[in-house]
């Protein structure tokens, strides 16, 4: 795929984005529904049933309904995106996904006038998910995008990884991937997309908006409360490996900083 | 029963087989780091196992008191090595964070400074010191009552301690909970209910 595709390896630092291997991407994860611990995904999300998945897209749109996945990615080629990905909790990974532009997904659904954002919301399977049995935190996870991201052409379903299905721990059958911003904003295994008017809730920004906000844009220079975010930790690297500096909007800065123009992002972090 | 197991533990040495044990421990999961055997975040790994390994050393320590109280079971000749153990693995945790996941010693001062979670730490850290600097014969001979009264600095230390786990976490997870609950149960073991309680029941009569 061409070099000139958004989000491959454009970035202020021009280096050549380098992806993790398969088995670091899906073995270090964070999917609380399978339990807090970065292998409990892997451990556990076997038990995850993507049988017969469906799609509710309901709210502000023309054709609302329930999806299958290759319905609501009818005509549409799932392409390979080299992102970076960033955690909350300050490491790093280089992920190649296969996923299909956002926009071209919610574009036929018919955006009526009065969207201003999207809402997702995770499946919740409690007789297979160890972690919502133990309710760790509030299910289903919710997230959501402010229109103009979720239309913003680095902003994927994704439904692959290295050019395989979505493994279960990595979000199965389909995720979202907005690589501008914290990970925990790249919702997993969608069961329910709505265009809505007011700033839907996102999950952790409940638990917790002093530590979470709705934007969460990877920013070096608003700290998470307990701990900084001026670096970050690449994973794969070794016991002995340099962190490095994180950059602005994740490394998409020319990309997406227009999004947010005017505004303070110390307030809307 | 109870004097069988005594009588087991007597024979068993006080020390070596403790510090021996850790140390390889310590040793082998260092080297399971290096080598790619803890997963693609290996400092993350090894700082949690030392941490966590600390953690379960201060309650083995702090339940030794109640153990010989409620069971007969003692492992008081143990207790110096349980310790001294317990400190080297907050070393190691500490010397971990500091070394191989912060990197800068700038940015070591300014995460005890700015971060809770990480100034309690650092908190119980300096408690114990104090503690493992005197745990050795001279220093009990020439403190005398003091060392006793000195080596209560580990109940807070282990409050501390599991206070920086209850924080350092997201969501809720049981784990830190269970560990400050041991903690607070063990000491709340030491004290004497009966006699604290009795003057408060007694006067509140009137």
């Amino acid at each position: 795929l061409g070099m000139g595709m958004p989000g491959r390896a454009e970035a202020q630092d021009n280096e050549e984005l380098v992806p993790n291997s398969f088995e670091d991407l899906t073995s270090y994860n964070n999917y609380y529904e399978f339990g807090t611990g970065k292998r409990d995904p892997a451990d556990n999300a076997a038990a995850l049933d993507t049988s017969d998945w469906t799609i509710t897209v309901d709210g502000l749109v023309d054709n609302p309904g329930q999806y299958t996945v290759s319905e609501l990615l009818d005509g549409l080629t799932p392409e390979e995106r080299i992102y970076r990905f960033r955690c909350v909790e300050a490491w790093s990974a280089v992920v190649p996904w296969n996923g299909v532009e956002l926009a071209d997904v919610l574009a036929p659904l018919g955006i009526q006038d009065g969207a201003r954002y999207v809402a997702f919301e995770t499946v919740v399977q409690p007789e297979n998910m160890i972690g919502v049995r133990r309710q760790v935190i509030p299910f289903p996870y919710v997230e959501g995008l402010r229109l103009d991201e979720a239309m913003h052409p680095l902003t994927l379903l994704a439904t692959g990884l290295y050019g395989e299905p979505m493994p279960n721990q990595n979000g199965a059958p389909i995720r979202l991937v907005v690589p501008w911003k914290y990970g925990f904003k790249s919702i997993k295994s969608i069961v329910r997309i709505s265009l809505v008017e007011e700033e839907p809730p996102a999950t952790w920004n409940v638990i917790n908006a002093r530590e979470y906000g709705f934007y969460s844009n990877v920013n070096p220079n608003v700290s998470h409360p307990r701990w900084s975010q001026a670096e970050e930790r690449e994973i794969g690297g070794g016991l002995f490996a340099a962190k490095k500096p994180t950059l602005m909007f994740n490394g998409y800065e020319d990309e997406v900083a227009s999004l947010y123009d005017g505004m303070d992002l110390q307030e809307f972090f | 029963m109870v004097q069988t197991i005594n009588g087991w533990l007597r024979k068993v040495p006080a020390s070596w087989p403790l510090y021996i044990g850790v140390s390889f421990w310590a040793g082998w999961v260092f080297y399971r780091g290096a080598t790619g055997a803890l997963g693609p975040n290996p400092v993350e790994a090894l700082e949690h196992e030392y941490g966590q390994l600390a953690i379960k050393l201060l309650i083995l320590g702090l339940a030794v008191t109640p153990l010989r109280k409620w069971t007969g079971i003692t492992l008081l000749r143990f207790r110096r090595a349980i310790g001294v153990s317990a400190f080297f693995l907050v070393l190691a945790h500490f010397t971990v964070w500091a070394v191989l996941d912060v990197q800068r010693l700038a940015g070591v001062w300014a995460d005890i400074v700015k971060r809770p979670y990480i100034t309690i730490g650092m908190a119980a850290l300096l408690l114990l010191i104090p503690l493992g600097v005197t745990s050795n014969n001279w220093s009990i001979r020439k403190l005398g009552r003091r060392w006793r009264v000195l080596h209560r600095l580990v109940y807070p230390a282990a409050i501390l301690a599991a206070l920086h786990y209850v924080w350092l976490v997201k969501g809720f997870e049981l784990e830190p909970y269970i560990y400050m609950a041991v903690i607070l149960v063990l000491l709340a073991a030491r004290v004497d209910w009966s006699r604290r309680l009795a003057p408060i029941f007694g006067t509140s009569r009137a």
